[in-house]
Formats: C-alpha cells, sequence, structure tokens
C-alpha cells in the first residue's frame, strides 16, 4: 500500500548530492498541527523522507537561510512544500526567499492553501512555484508530486 | 452483541455520519492512509484534532469576551478551526466556520458569537459521534474481528 512505480522525484537531479537509493526529501511548511501531520503521513506513503516546519521561518532556518549562509551544514531537500496563509511570514514571501537564494532557487516548492484564489495562485506560479494545490491534500494530490 | 451485530452496527453508524454531513469524503481519504505501520493514525489525528479544537474554542470564547473584539485574531482561529476540520473531514464545523468568518469580516460581535455557539454546538456532536465510533471499532478488534471498511 502506497508504494508505487517511481518515487516522488527520482535520482537524476544528481545534482542535488541526493545519494542513489536514498528516499527523496521533502520539508512540508504549516502553521496547522493536523495538516502538517496529515501531508507528513501522504508524503510517507509516498516513500519521501519528510521534516515539518510550523512555520516560514523554521523553515528559513532548516535551509540554511536563516540569518546566514550556512554552507555544508545545510540540509538537502529536493522539495518543499507550504501552506500559503501563516503568520509572519507567507508561504509566498517563502517561495521568494527561496528563488532568491543561489543555494536554493532550483528546489521545486509546492504552495498548498484552503482557497481557491486565481490571483494567488498566478502569483505564486508567476513567482515561480512548481505547482499550486487546494487542501484538504488526498493521496492522488501527492502522487502527482512524483 | 455478537461480532457480526457489532460489525453491522458499525457500518450503519458510519453511513448515517456520512448522510448526516457530520463526515465527508476527507475522512474516508483519513482511513485510507492508516495501514499496519501506522494503525491507530485516524485516531491519533482525530485526538489532535480535538485538543486543537478545545483550544481554539477557548480563544476564540477569550476573545470575544473583550471590551474590543481583535476580528483580526478572532479571523485567524475561525481560519485554523476551519482548516482543520476541513482535513479531517469534519463538514458541519468547517460550514459553520465559513459563516463565522463572514461575519468576522463585517466586524460582526453578535454574528460571531451566534456562530460561537454554533460551532460550538456541532464540534460537540461530531466528537461525541466519533469517541462512539471508535468505541464501536475498539469492541470489534477486541472480540477478535477487523473493521469492516
Amino acid at each position: 500500500m502506497g508504494g508505487s512505480a517511481g518515487g516522488c522525484g527520482d535520482s537524476s537531479s544528481e545534482d542535488k548530492a541526493v545519494k542513489l537509493g536514498d528516499e527523496p526529501h521533502v520539508l512540508a511548511v504549516d502553521d496547522n498541527l493536523i495538516d502538517r501531520k496529515l501531508v507528513e503521513k501522504l508524503l510517507k506513503n509516498s516513500s519521501c523522507k519528510v521534516t515539518t516546519a510550523e512555520n516560514a521561518l523554521r523553515a528559513l532556518d532548516y535551509l540554511g537561510l536563516g540569518n546566514e549562509t550556512l554552507e555544508g551544514t545545510v540540509s538537502k531537500v529536493n522539495l518543499i512544500i507550504t501552506d500559503y496563509c501563516m503568520p509572519g511570514m507567507t508561504g509566498y514571501e517563502l517561495l521568494k526567499k527561496i528563488k532568491e537564494s543561489s543555494l536554493l532557487k532550483e528546489v521545486p516548492v509546492v504552495i498548498m492553501s484552503s482557497e481557491n484564489i486565481p490571483t494567488r495562485i498566478s502569483q505564486c506560479l508567476e513567482e515561480g512555484a512548481k505547482m499550486f494545490m487546494l487542501k484538504p491534500l488526498k493521496q492522488s494530490d501527492v502522487v502527482q508530486l512524483k | 452483541m455478537d461480532l457480526a451485530q457489532l460489525q453491522r452496527q458499525l457500518v450503519d453508524y458510519k453511513t448515517s455520519l456520512y448522510h448526516e454531513d457530520f463526515l465527508d469524503e476527507q475522512f474516508t481519504q483519513l482511513q485510507e492512509l492508516q495501514d499496519e505501520n501506522n494503525p491507530d493514525f485516524v485516531v491519533e489525528v482525530v485526538s489532535l484534532f480535538f485538543e486543537d479544537s478545545d483550544r481554539l474554542l477557548n480563544e476564540l470564547t477569550k476573545a470575544l469576551e473583550q471590551q474590543s473584539v481583535d476580528f483580526k485574531s478572532v479571523d485567524a482561529h475561525v481560519h485554523q478551526l476551519k482548516g482543520s476540520s476541513s482535513s479531517i473531514g469534519a463538514q458541519r464545523v468547517q460550514k459553520v466556520c465559513i459563516a463565522f468568518r463572514n461575519y468576522c469580516e463585517e466586524q460582526n460581535v453578535e454574528g460571531c458569537l451566534k456562530c460561537l455557539q454554533q460551532v460550538r454546538h456541532e464540534y460537540s456532536l461530531v466528537k461525541t459521534k466519533l469517541e462512539f465510533m471508535f468505541q464501536l471499532q475498539q469492541q470489534i478488534l477486541s472480540a477478535g474481528g477487523s473493521i469492516p471498511m
């Protein structure tokens, strides 16, 4: 159950220092506890290694963009999935920070939101988001990410 | 009650919850995420939902008791409750949250208080029903049976 053909992303991204055979590493950012638990399970069911962060600042710290660039100690992630509406820094602002970073701009970023607002969606896609997903997420949504 | 009767009761009960919109398709999604490695996943997530909702409802009560209501704060809490109820499939709770947010936008205290009462009511109903459903499931498992899906 959950183990379908292909993993979540594959090892063709040789620049990302993904050891062959390792599961893709996803960073999931959401301020809602239940949603964090849900997205974590969805991703684990798709054979991904998951790290969760409860807000954008924590996510940036984890990615090494917190206060200064911490080269060499940055955790490699293959995908970032983030909620749009978060207190403090929004998912959109987080997306911008990631795309501005020479270190991380190649990492695909997926934005999730419970609200279907076309201008919000196009704004995120224009800023470089790989995909925009409507919450609540289902297994079929996560399968799409592969 | 024998095992077959218990299982029957569970199926009927679950069906009624869907029929009456206490639960929706998203709850089914949750159940499908459960597997042998995480046999308690649904109970865990729903328990988190209960804890989180209790907290949010308390915050909402406090916020709406203030002399000068901070509607941004109220809206933020309702947004959270709407999100989590949606994520577990608690449809009736989610629906009240939508109306609640509209009153926040209008800065309508009375409307908000009405919604708070409604959301407490719907939450209490779905909580009782889910707890009963989990109890039935536990009885079935204890009797050596499996949960019919």
